[in-house]
């Protein structure tokens, strides 16, 4: 069970409200990732969420139960943190099995759960050596190792792929899916990267100042964002914006338009312009145009093409892919 | 040319700092080598550095003369009880103003500190009379309790410095792993802390160790550490140089070999924080 319900949540620091009343609704099973640019409040919900941070005002739900003055010892919660927080005095062994001294389990159980996990993990070798004398990924492993073990009601992960690199990411990534597909525990997990969240949620969260701009699963984001914020997050390269006459003529203020949903060609096209930059990676091609009276655009176009700097091109929007917004930047 | 500039400067800078090394270690070395003088050699004038009768008679008659044995259990009942009661004091209160600051702590930090400017003589008649009232006086408990207080300040301060330097993230994973307050104390931030707890005990150790004012002023016979043994050398009868010596190095001994084996960990002990 990791039913989590926020109700009327607020927090401040000193004069300075960072979550202003909220409220959210975690089902049991659910993979939820925060995501926001930084200073969005990701971090102190999840903190609040795992009791780390007293909350303002509002309450806390696990399970049904009002956890808001419970301790986080007593919450039934794990977390990974982005430092990974593993302690140095001890072996990878006692690591993972600290939480299980602390439950007061007898030995024997714990050490058939810390290989357990461990073997799940790919720690077995390292059982025996200190924090010190590991990896990043493997660190990391310890520290999920050490959420795994004591069977929490919900996981709560707070950035902890950021202080790896690109190609440990993406495998990380991996296997904390597979772990949640495993597991079908709820885990919450607080990113301010949008493609760890769009590949990984079943349901994002999308904050701003404390504010929540939208809920909804990855492809609803991606389709239907609620207003500019949102639309300007979710996906990448971000969506070019475009106001004057060319929003005006769908009936808008500013209309969106995703890089991947505009068609590139160099005789005919709606927008005339000139490329600045062109990015030939293969499989994708990306350019950035300059257009008069827009912004520059970004444009990705599938595979090799045959455009480079200083070219004049044509384009034209899909227009059943058009996102149109009001002048207080809210979805039509 | 510019290598032979920096011999010459490497010179100097060595030749210096051996200068200024042994004219602070002269004084241990001259009460060192008084106490193999016979008591005319001592007050001798001019007098002789290394070349006289050697004797190690002073040794003996100050062993004759006092218990020697009583004064060092005492010192260090006296400075080990109240180093480790002051950690235990202090290791909560540090964590609390390292981990959990209020509005008032770094406030609480200088008062702490302050009451080290206050001149101990300043305080000695009310703390001899709660003494003299409470039974404590001439008691190791007593001397154990008023060291503790006086060293209380540096305890915390430094302990204070070790644990800010310790990441909180683990703290709180601590408190995620289902720690409760003592646990996270005793088996996350204690171990953690080991090396500053370890410098921090030392300093103490030496430090009540070589008090003089409260041991001299609180005890008479039964407590008296080795303060008091070296005092009972200088009578107003007049002065014993040799046997005062041989008295002084007794006394020292000890905790200059205890700092001899531990000043890599003191050193770092005492530059944490400062240099990282």
């Amino acid at each position: 069970m990791g039913h989590i319900a926020l109700k009327k949540v607020t927090k401040s620091f000193g004069t300075t409200q960072v979550i202003p009343p909220l409220d959210l609704e975690i089902n049991d099973g659910e993979f939820v990732v925060f995501v926001g640019p930084s200073g969005c409040g990701k971090s102190t919900l999840l903190r609040l969420i795992a009791g780390l941070e007293d909350v303002s005002g509002g309450t806390i739900e696990i399970n049904g139960n009002d956890a808001t003055s419970i301790p986080p010892a007593k919450r039934g919660l794990a977390m990974v943190f982005q430092s990974y927080a593993l302690y140095p005095h001890m072996s990878v062994r006692k690591n993972i099995g600290f939480p299980l001294k602390m439950a007061g389990l007898d030995k024997a159980a714990a050490d058939k759960k810390i290989e357990d996990a461990a073997s799940v993990l790919n720690l077995t070798d390292y059982l025996e050596r200190r924090p010190g004398q590991l990896s990043g990924g493997q660190r990391q492993r310890v520290a999920i190792g050490r959420a795994i073990v004591r069977e929490p009601d919900a996981f709560l992960f707070d950035e902890p792929l950021s202080n790896l690199d690109a190609a440990l990411r993406v495998n990380m990534r991996l296997e904390i899916s597979e772990l949640h597909n495993s597991l079908k525990t709820t885990m919450i997990y607080v990113t301010h990267d949008q493609v760890e969240a769009m590949t990984m949620a079943d349901k994002i969260v999308v904050l701003r100042a404390g504010y929540i701009e939208q809920v909804g699963s990855p492809l609803e984001l991606y389709r239907s964002p609620a207003n500019l914020f949102v639309a300007s997050f979710i996906g990448s390269p971000k969506m070019n914006f475009i106001e004057g006459k060319d929003a005006e003529a769908h009936g808008a203020h500013t209309i969106g338009v995703r890089p991947e949903h505009v068609s590139v060609s160099k005789t005919e096209g709606l927008w005339k312009g000139k490329v600045g930059v062109s990015e030939h990676l293969g499989s994708d091609t990306f350019l950035r145009v300059a257009v008069d009276g827009f912004e520059p655009m970004t444009i990705r176009a599938d595979g090799e093409v045959d455009i480079y700097h200083g070219d004049t091109v044509y384009m034209s929007p899909d227009p059943t892919k058009i996102y149109k917004f009001d002048a207080a930047g809210q979805a039509l | 040319m510019a290598r032979a500039v920096s011999t010459r400067r490497k010179l100097f800078v060595t030749l210096l700092a051996w200068s200024i090394g042994i004219a602070i270690f002269f004084p241990i070395l001259w009460t060192f080598l008084t106490s193999f003088k016979t008591e005319a050699e001592a007050i001798a004038s001019p007098p002789s550095l290394f070349f006289f009768d050697w004797t190690t008679e002073n040794y003996a008659e100050v062993n004759s003369r006092s218990n020697y044995g009583l004064h060092f259990a005492n010192s260090v009942i006296i400075s080990l009880g109240s180093t480790l009661l002051g950690l235990l004091i202090a290791i909560p209160a540090a964590w609390s103003m390292a981990f959990v600051p209020g509005k008032r702590t770094k406030d609480i930090l200088m008062w702490m500190l302050s009451t080290k400017m206050l001149p101990p003589v300043g305080v000695l008649i009310p703390i001899y009379l709660m003494f003299r009232d409470t039974g404590l006086l001439d008691s190791r408990l007593g001397l154990v309790i008023v060291l503790t207080l006086i060293n209380l300040p540096i305890i915390v301060w430094m302990l204070y410095t070790y644990f800010k330097e310790i990441p909180v993230d683990i703290l709180e994973a601590a408190r995620m792993d289902g720690a409760a307050l003592w646990s996270e104390i005793i088996y996350v931030l204690t171990p953690m802390a080991v090396p500053g707890i370890a410098s921090t005990l030392l300093l103490n150790v030496i430090l009540a160790w070589n008090e003089a004012f409260w041991t001299l002023n609180l005890t008479a016979a039964k407590a008296a550490p080795l303060t008091a043994f070296i005092a009972s050398y200088s009578s107003p009868e007049g002065l014993f140089y040799a046997k005062l010596s041989a008295a002084s190095t007794m006394a020292i001994a000890p905790i200059l070999i205890l700092g001899w084996f531990s000043q890599k960990q003191l050193v770092r002990g005492l530059t944490f924080g400062a240099v990282k």
